[in-house]
């Protein structure tokens, strides 16, 4: 099969806290793969070692998210394309959209895309979606387990976790999906591995390898923009600290979330 | 073009209702009426609930093809019609299905979209977002291009569903399938419930157990309080990891983002990444034997204790109130 996988480049939310807020992270904190991404990095490596065939991560980043591929690469992946360019920075999903169902275009023969479940930082759901509406073959989103896949006749059964519990479908291949957290355990790399995949080249792609104007990616071929991010407002709660014994403390409690109308 | 919204009506969802919530605001600065899309096979009184929370009209397309929600023909339709009657805006809300089915929409037209929106407004004819970015920690402003419509799909349990009044009326309009069954790439040949979402992104009251409840046994009078209140069981990721409950509960920056009337957190520190789940909860109450754990800076009620004292006392006390 042959198998590509989406992965974004995204702050490492594990490193937030009092002294390093969302705005300083997004600036210039430390960064990994989107930790959804690595489940789908996974599951391509799964199919491969059952069915045989290749794995392609591709990212569109910034040239530092060549870092996150060899990361990818060291799990075991074959081969990596970065999609980085200036013309693509601040794109929005349906513009990162086009870039990517480009490339996937241009790699050529793709069976399955795999992609995560949504991203930490965006946080959209769409860019698998809208990968598939625009490459025109079914998408599968939320899956939790491929329970069949058959490379020859090109088909596959997977379980999706949706919001009603947990739905069997059947498609035809090619296909996008993108996968929740159940699905699988994420291997690590080791020494070894990563000190391979450093060494790997990675091709790096603009607009003009896709075949794409500037003004089709990036800001200029985007509809919506997101010209304000700020931190949360504070939360105003003070905490009122219930004192006394469990009995008296429950009644206290009790009382006042009756007396507020919260139940 | 016109200034109408179009809003999905989602089956067996009660977010379609606070989608048209939010449709009937943006119509109202807009200028334009509410026109309720209704797919599915034999939900002529869908459409008809849709107007009387106050939809002005609805496209009812009713087909076998349509009984269950599916992505291709579904967005097909959907497509079709917003092509064809040029909506200044198109809502959903962010469900699982409606997710993905905005964004496949969204693409089809190559417009834009504002997905799991916690505020939604219209301006000078162009819609306005705000969305949490970066797992909560961040918030976005978000503005739109020239191009129609425009798409937003709103986040559970923000927006307020409209009131039933059966005294409305409207015109219902039948429209057609645009998918033959044999061109659909996708067969559905199962749903089991459970094992699913456990209803934690509807549910009213949440109490929730993290390591402090120290063991899957630890977490039956959590349970208890949880059933007492007709609530949902949460969890946090230590919990989770250490096997003492299914990932199905886990809330938090890689479990459920929820947003309840009460979230009550037993034996749970406040981690950001959980903090990241449940901070915009209404009332948050933070039980924990640490009185300087960061959940009581987030928390309006702080109880310092051991929970399987504190827990079961409340319990107790819920109990005997709520029967009065
Ligand atoms: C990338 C990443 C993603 C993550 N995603 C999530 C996520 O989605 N959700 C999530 O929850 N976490 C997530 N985490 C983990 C998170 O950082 C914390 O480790 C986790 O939330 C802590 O869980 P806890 O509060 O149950 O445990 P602890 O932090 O160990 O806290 C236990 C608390 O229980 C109290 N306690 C102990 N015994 C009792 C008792 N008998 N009575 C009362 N109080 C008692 C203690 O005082 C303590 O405050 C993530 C971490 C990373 C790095
Ligand atoms: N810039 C990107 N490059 C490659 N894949 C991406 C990119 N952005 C999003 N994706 C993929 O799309 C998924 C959903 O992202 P999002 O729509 O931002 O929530 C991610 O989990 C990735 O698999």
């Amino acid at each position: 099969m042959k198998i590509v996988v989406l992965m974004k480049q995204t702050p490492d939310t594990a490193q937030l806290s009092a002294s390093m807020d969302g705005l300083q992270l997004m600036a210039g904190g430390p960064r990994i793969i989107n930790p959804w991404d690595e489940y789908a990095i996974e599951e391509g490596l799964k199919l491969r070692e059952a069915h045989g065939g290749s794995v392609t991560l591709l990212c569109l980043g910034d040239p530092a998210a060549a870092e996150a591929l060899k990361r990818g690469l060291a799990m075991g992946a074959d081969e990596a394309v970065l999609l980085s360019d200036p013309a693509f920075d601040g794109g929005d999903t349906l513009a990162t959209a086009r870039a990517l169902a480009a490339a996937i275009r241009k790699l050529g023969d793709v069976d399955l895309v795999i992609a995560g479940r949504s991203s930490i930082d965006g946080g959209n759901h769409a860019t698998a979606v809208q990968t598939a509406a625009l490459l025109d073959v079914p998408q599968l989103s939320y899956v939790a387990a491929i329970t069949a896949v058959d490379p020859a006749a090109q088909t596959i059964t997977v379980e999706r976790a949706i919001d009603t519990g947990r739905q069997t479908v059947s498609s035809r291949l090619p296909a996008v999906m993108s996968v929740v957290k159940e699905i699988n355990e994420p291997r690590y790399p080791s020494f070894m591995q990563i000190r391979k995949a450093a060494k790997k080249e990675i091709p790096v792609w603009g607009p003009a390898e896709l075949g794409l104007d500037a003004g089709q990616v990036g800001a200029a071929g985007s509809q919506v923009s997101w010209p304000v991010v700020e931190l949360p407002p504070a939360r105003d709660a003070q905490v009122e600290i219930i004192g006394g014994t469990p009995d008296e403390a429950a009644k206290t409690l009790v009382d006042r979330l009756l007396a507020e109308k919260i139940i | 073009m016109s200034n109408d919204v179009f809003v999905w009506i989602e089956q067996h969802d009660s977010i379609a209702w606070e989608a048209l919530g939010a449709a009937r605001n943006v119509a109202g600065q807009l200028g334009g009426s509410v026109v309720a899309l209704v797919l599915g096979a034999d939900v002529r009184s869908l459409a008809d609930e849709a107007i009387h929370r106050g939809a002005e009209s609805a496209l009812l397309a009713d087909d076998p093809t349509l009984a269950d929600y599916r992505l291709e023909p579904y967005a097909a339709v959907i497509a079709r019609l917003a092509q064809e009657q040029q909506p200044a805006a198109l809502l959903m809300g962010a469900s699982s299905n409606g997710l993905e089915l905005a964004a496949y929409v969204a693409a089809k037209l190559g417009v834009g979209l504002a997905q799991d929106c916690t505020g939604l407004s219209a301006e000078n004819g162009r819609l306005q977002a705000t969305r949490p970015v970066l797992v909560g920690n961040l918030v976005a402003q978000i503005e739109f291009g020239n191009v129609r419509p425009q798409m937003a799909t709103v986040r559970r349990r923000v927006f307020a569903a409209p009131e039933a009044d059966a005294a409305r009326s409207g015109e219902v309009t039948p429209v057609a399938a645009v998918l033959a069954e044999a061109d659909i790439p996708t067969k559905v040949q199962g749903l089991s419930a459970g094992g699913g979402q456990v209803s934690l992104t509807d549910a009213n009251v949440i109490v929730s157990g993290g390591r402090g409840v120290g063991g899957p046994d630890g977490f039956a009078p959590v349970q208890e309080l949880a059933d007492t209140l007709g609530g949902a069981l949460g969890a946090s990721r230590v919990a989770v990891d250490s096997g003492w409950i299914p990932y199905a509960h886990q809330v938090g920056q890689t479990g459920k983002t929820v947003q309840p009337d009460l979230y009550i957190a037993c034996g749970i520190s406040g981690a950001i990444q959980h903090l990241a789940g449940m901070k915009t909860s209404k009332v948050i109450v933070a039980i924990n034997k640490d009185p300087d754990a960061p959940i009581f800076r987030v928390a309006q009620y702080g109880i310092v204790g051991d929970l399987f004292e504190i827990v079961p006392a409340l319990t107790r006390e819920f109990k005997a109130r709520l029967e009065k």
